[in-house]
């Protein structure tokens, strides 16, 4: 029966318009008192049911609901007899409700359209060896799956067998698909555009790369700040005040007409759907384009933003090194290029590939002792000799001399942007490597832009040489730039910019820059998607795409002015309807419940716009 | 302990969650702390003692408070 009731409420709003309508029609047109007042009454009967079930469940698990208030209400308006505003009342709550399901629907079809990227099925190797289509929550880790061209990959895996390329666009965004054959790894949620892959399960569902995008954005658009927090114990509050705040009128007062409109008029749906929904919208706008807000108070924190402070390589460059120039000195060059190449071979940094690539067939040795200093570069032991390999402070530290043609030399390439490689044997300088890292195409507009925004201070803080970053900075017009500096250096930078006021944004790929993420109020990372970064950090741009951050800057600020808007509106709302109530003879119990269910439709149609924000040009 | 994913109808209103966390909460068994209600994704996530109570005591509970259980799997925590 409950059940029935509740299933039905579409149906039992429209019954319970036709009555209210046919009860106006006899009433002013065909002056039937009595058939009129009995629509009314069955109306409100009907009506009420829904609402009233909802209540007695609330009730059930002790939370006071509107449910309750407007029940209440309505019972009230039927014992006097007003069975107009019973009718009217309970028609408009469900016929609010109705258009607030809806409404809210759309506000989340941002998120909906990336779940439904998600794979559904997967070909899964039965025991017989045939391949059947099975629902994607029956696939286990270890499972042999086969796609075929045009699926969707099913879960993050390995290629056991086949050939194929695979549009990843849904998890790196380059739309330009890959080779994949045995030993690959293939993400879930990534397109086979031709080919046939067999491949056996590593990770699935929510494990997957893909599956936790998901549930970041979900929990994201969850995450609740200090003020909704706040608004929720409010509303917990509030509700059973409204209704002991009607009581009270009655008793002194003996007006239950007053007593039941208060109830309606003390409905808190507005402010209680306010925030959630612009937080929904401007999560959900995000997603789309490549930005991930994790939760309200990100936002908030993120909207106040006034310095932004930038890691180098890998956030304004690209990040993939090149060596640009080598300068030889010593007899011995093919020697001294063969200690550089095995040392370098040991190291994953991202100058040493580059040297490697750079070098590739040199002749390598046996590299006995290698010792990485961190913030300097690697000594290592190799055939007897000691080598160093870094930048300069490591060489003064062990004591390497640099004649005067070196020091030209190197101070050439510092002015030419490049960054230095030195190489030392047993304390002889013997090879320079200036090695350089293009910028990111447009990234000088897009810093232009945040500029224009209103971002007061843009800084470079890097592991560089200093020649290198005031170039990058005088090309980028950063407001500062800061070379030679450790993790450790930066944080204490980004701690020192806080303590004197300002909101500091930290961009970083996230590899080495964790402290700062995690310091600055907001941390951003460069995510390629598979990056734990993605977890740490407040704000990730998927795809690395830097040229999302200024819309990720005004989407974040026009949601929490999207927030405020929605607060003004709903706690003005209640304010006017209670001063109306008081101190004017128009309001009652219909018009009440008209303007409540109009400003939660304001509210949430407000928190729309949010969807199709868009950054304008310039 | 086993971890559960529910997901429910298209929840409505912020007051669904608390309605649906207070019933759940109630329950004998269920880890307090690791309960979410998803508004935006109309989703249940709840970690529970299977030797105390079973999923289907769960998803009845959530049913008799009027909100439809689509689906619910449970995996191990």
């Amino acid at each position: 029966m409950q059940r029935l009731i509740l299933r039905n409420k579409r149906p039992i709003t429209l019954i319970s318009a036709i009555l209210v309508s046919g009860a106006y029609t006899s009433h002013y047109l065909l002056h039937q008192e009595p058939a009129a007042q009995v629509m009314m009454l069955i109306a409100s009967v009907i009506g009420v049911l829904p609402i009233a079930l909802q209540a007695y469940q609330a009730l059930r698990v002790k939370v006071v609901s509107i449910d309750v208030l407007v029940t209440i209400a309505v019972v009230g308006a039927l014992i006097i007899g007003n069975y107009e505003e019973s009718a009217v009342v309970t028609f408009l709550f469900l016929f609010g409700d109705y258009l607030e399901l809806r409404t809210l629907n759309k506000t989340r079809s941002a998120i909906r359209e990336l779940t439904e990227m998600a794979p559904e099925s997967a070909l899964k190797m039965m025991e017989d060896g045939s391949y059947q289509e099975v629902d994607i929550d029956e696939v286990d880790v270890g499972d042999s799956l086969r796609v075929l061209t045009g699926a969707k990959i099913p879960v993050d895996g390995q290629v056991v067998s086949g050939e194929g390329h695979v549009n990843e666009a849904s998890i790196t965004g380059e739309a330009v698909p890959v080779g994949k054959q045995a030993g690959d790894q293939v993400f879930a949620g990534t397109i086979l555009d031709n080919g046939t892959l067999h491949i056996t399960a590593d990770r699935v569902g929510e494990d997957t790369t893909f599956g936790r995008i998901i549930q970041l954005v979900e929990e994201a658009q969850d995450a609740k700040s200090e003020a909704e927090r706040f608004i929720d114990r409010f509303a917990k509050w509030y509700t059973p005040a409204v209704l002991v705040l009607a009581f009270i009128v009655w008793l002194v007062s003996r007006n239950i007409e007053l007593a039941i409109t208060i109830l309606v008029l003390g409905c808190p749906g507005a402010l209680v759907i306010g925030v959630p929904v612009s937080n929904v919208a401007g999560i959900g706008n995000g997603a789309r384009q490549g930005v991930l807000l994790k939760g309200s108070e990100v936002i908030h924190d993120f909207s106040r933003v006034d310095t932004m402070v930038f890691d180098k390589t890998g956030t304004l460059t690209i990040g993939h090194p090149e060596v640009a120039q080598i300068k030889m000195y010593g007899e011995d060059q093919e020697e001294t290029q063969s200690l550089l190449y095995s040392v370098e071979s040991q190291s994953d940094h991202p100058l040493a590939r580059a040297i490697v690539k750079h070098l590739a067939g040199a002749a390598a040795h046996d590299v006995e002792q290698t010792d990485v200093v961190k913030g300097g570069g690697i000594l290592a032991q190799v055939k007897g000799r000691r080598v160093a390999v870094g930048n300069m402070a490591l060489m003064r530290q062990e004591g390497v001399t640099m004649d005067e043609q070196a020091r030209q030399d190197a101070a050439a390439m510092e002015r030419a942007g490049h960054s230095i490689v030195l190489t030392g044997v047993d304390g002889q300088l013997r090879a320079l490597v200036g090695i350089r890292d293009q910028l990111r195409p447009g990234v000088g507009e897009d810093l232009g832009r945040l500029r224009r925004m209103g971002v007061k201070n843009l800084v470079l803080l890097s592991g560089d040489n200093q020649g290198t970053v005031d170039l990058v900075a005088s090309e980028l017009g950063l407001t500062q730039a800061h070379g030679h500096m450790l993790p450790e250096d930066k944080a204490a930078y980004i701690k020192d910019l806080q303590q004197q006021g300002h909101i500091v944004a930290f961009v970083g790929d996230g590899v080495n820059d964790s402290p700062s993420l995690a310091l600055a109020q907001i941390g951003i990372a460069m995510g390629s998607g598979t990056d734990v970064a993605i977890e740490t950090s407040e704000v990730v741009l998927m795809n690395s795409d830097f040229g999302r951050l200024p819309h990720a800057l005004g989407l974040a600020r026009a949601t929490a002015r999207n927030m405020r808007q929605n607060i003004v509106i709903a706690v003005g709302v209640v304010l006017v309807l209670l001063f109306s109530l008081f101190f004017s003879s128009w309001m009652n119990m219909s018009i009440g419940m008209l303007v409540h269910e109009a400003s939660i439709l304001v509210v949430i149609l407000n928190g729309m716009r949010l969807l199709r924000y868009r950054l304008r040009p310039r | 302990m086993k971890r559960a994913t529910i997901q429910l109808e298209t929840l409505t209103c912020p007051s669904c969650m608390t309605k649906i966390e207070a019933a759940l909460k109630g329950l004998d068994g269920v880890n307090k702390d690791t309960l979410n209600v998803s508004f935006s994704s109309s989703r249940a996530r709840v970690e529970f003692d299977e030797s105390k109570l079973a999923i289907e005591t769960i998803t009845k509970r959530i049913s008799d408070l009027g909100y439809e259980v689509k689906k619910a799997q449970v995996k191990d925590a």
